[in-house]
């Protein structure tokens, strides 16, 4: 679950990036967070993963206070997430398997948990005959089906999505859009950060809009209304 | 999922980066390699020349001339009084007529000379030696305040002259390592910090995934333990050829011929170990200072 309660961010810079943000996202909910480039987007989730902290307000994260966090507190609040870059972030010279091994043996998972709960995770994402493909070998559809098993590959309770179709074709996009449901279906928390339009109307989801670093709409089966946001 | 310490990856990964970082790892070796070789040079050097002061040491004796006007009796009454001075390691008494002796023996080719000298040309003597040659003008002015001494014969310039060349050597030597051992941690944490750069990526996913900061720094700290492990073994038989000349060269020449070396054999225990000490000391900090600006993520 996340809790925004009036939180304020300003940079060092002064720029104000958010301007009292109150959201709330509950365990198994599938919401878009829509807005324009500068609206606050990069911010809040770079809020969520704790990479930067609030200047002023609350912040809640599956059960961890973001406010006054440890440092030693952080990797274990990230092991709840799992998150997905639209640039796809993986290793070139690891194969598809060794990508997800290598995810996996950060948090200290053993061997055996490895071979346990790969192939599962690559079944899921429709790639369990290319485990041994380096991500040069795969195309841009393929590459992030891999990233989105690297960030299951850890049981998170919440995935979090930046853009994560910014760099495929609409068929493709559609392909990861629908992934990312079916993952939702099966309990996880799914946040996607998203400029498309189209996509975002193809499901009747939750939609919150950010705009100018505040929460302009926020509705269950809404729509990326161009003329709101 | 299991949290335990994995010593056995950590080795592993720290392995696998050297091999992947190839031209940084040989980067690195070669670093401390010339550093570990200046370093041991100079303090061999320094050792040498506080071996040669020792000898020095053992070899330099002063002779203390007894008053013509006391009698030999009197001359070896003296013994506990010279003895209890302080510097004084060992003192011998020779008669004037072993003095004698000794002399002609000396210089018997000049036979015509020693015929003519009477029994009693020389004094009865002391000779001493000094446990410390630093301190060895202090120690003759002490021998001569004795009364009954009539004269102390003492190589102080020789002594001083060591002493400084020593002294200047040491210093030199200290200042060298200490700023040796900087820009030696500055080059490895620079050069491991270029193989970090390549690796920002990596290290950002795994602090996404949940990696805690002493995960991602172990394979590190063991890659920069093997780099100076390495570079030390590799120094250490650098440092054996390069002694081996110089200890050929100083036999060779007479100029040097002062001087005694020690066996490098007899001190290469020492070496390897200051060398693997200080090899992983500089692989392992320079590790540590190398990634912790990648770990702000």
């Amino acid at each position: 679950m996340i809790r925004f309660i009036d939180v304020f961010k300003e940079y060092d810079n002064g720029t104000k990036a958010l301007k009292g943000v109150n959201v709330r996202i509950d365990d198994g909910e599938f919401v878009f967070l829509v807005g324009p480039s500068g609206s606050g987007k990069s911010t809040l989730i770079k809020l969520i993963t704790a990479e930067i902290a609030p200047t002023d307000g609350r912040v809640m994260v599956n059960g961890f206070n973001l406010n006054n966090i440890t440092p030693r507190q952080v990797p274990r609040m990230r092991r709840t997430l799992g998150v997905i870059f639209q640039d796809f972030r993986l290793i070139e010279k690891k194969s598809v398997y060794d990508n997800l091994a290598f995810a996996m043996r950060a948090i200290g998972a053993s061997n055996r948990e490895l071979r346990r709960r790969i192939p599962y995770v690559l079944q899921l994402v429709g790639l369990d005959q290319k485990g041994d493909r380096f991500p040069g070998q795969l195309s841009g559809g393929e590459q992030q089906r891999v990233a989105i098993a690297r960030a299951l590959v850890n049981n998170p309770s919440m995935i979090i999505a930046d853009e994560p179709t910014g760099n495929l074709d609409p068929q493709r996009s559609l392909e990861i859009m629908m992934l990312l449901e079916r993952i939702n279906e099966l309990g996880t928390t799914v946040l996607v950060v998203t400029h498309e339009k189209n996509l975002v109307n193809r499901f009747t989801k939750r939609v919150v809009a950010i705009e100018n670093g505040r929460i302009i709409s926020d509705e269950t089966g809404g729509y990326y209304n161009v003329e709101k946001v | 999922m299991s949290r335990k310490f994995n010593a056995g990856y950590y080795v592993s990964e720290g392995f696998h980066s050297i091999f992947t970082h190839g031209f940084m790892s040989f980067a690195a070796v070669c670093m401390i390699v010339a550093c570990l070789i200046i370093m041991g040079s100079f303090t061999l050097l320094a050792v040498n020349l506080d071996n040669t002061l020792g000898d020095l040491e053992n070899e330099n004796e002063m002779l203390v001339y007894i008053d013509d006007a006391l009698t030999q009796d009197q001359a070896r009454a003296l013994q506990p009084i010279l003895s209890q001075i302080e510097n004084v390691a060992s003192l011998t008494f020779v008669t004037k007529q072993a003095a004698l002796a000794d002399f002609k023996a000396r210089h018997s080719n000049d036979i015509s000379v020693m015929d003519d000298l009477p029994d009693d040309a020389l004094r009865d003597r002391y000779r001493v030696h000094v446990v410390d040659i630093e301190k060895m003008a202090q120690t003759k002015a002490a021998l001569e305040q004795v009364p009954g001494v009539g004269d102390v014969q003492a190589a102080t310039e020789i002594a001083d002259g060591f002493v400084m060349v020593r002294n200047i050597a040491t210093a030199v030597a200290m200042v060298l390592i200490g700023i040796l051992m900087v820009v030696s941690l500055f080059i490895i944490a620079n050069t491991i910090k270029l193989a970090t750069f390549y690796r920002r990526e990596e290290i950002a996913i795994m602090k996404m995934c949940g990696a805690t900061d002493g995960f991602i720094e172990w394979p590190f700290v063991v890659e920069g333990m093997l780099l100076g492990l390495t570079g030390a073994l590799i120094a250490f038989l650098g440092q054996w050829g390069l002694y081996q000349m110089v200890a050929k060269f100083a036999v060779q020449g007479n100029g040097l011929s002062l001087v005694h070396m020690i066996s490098y054999g007899s001190m290469a225990p020492t070496i390897l170990a200051v060398f693997c000490g200080v090899g992983v000391f500089i692989g392992v900090i320079g590790s540590l200072f190398a990634i912790r600006k990648f770990l702000q993520v």
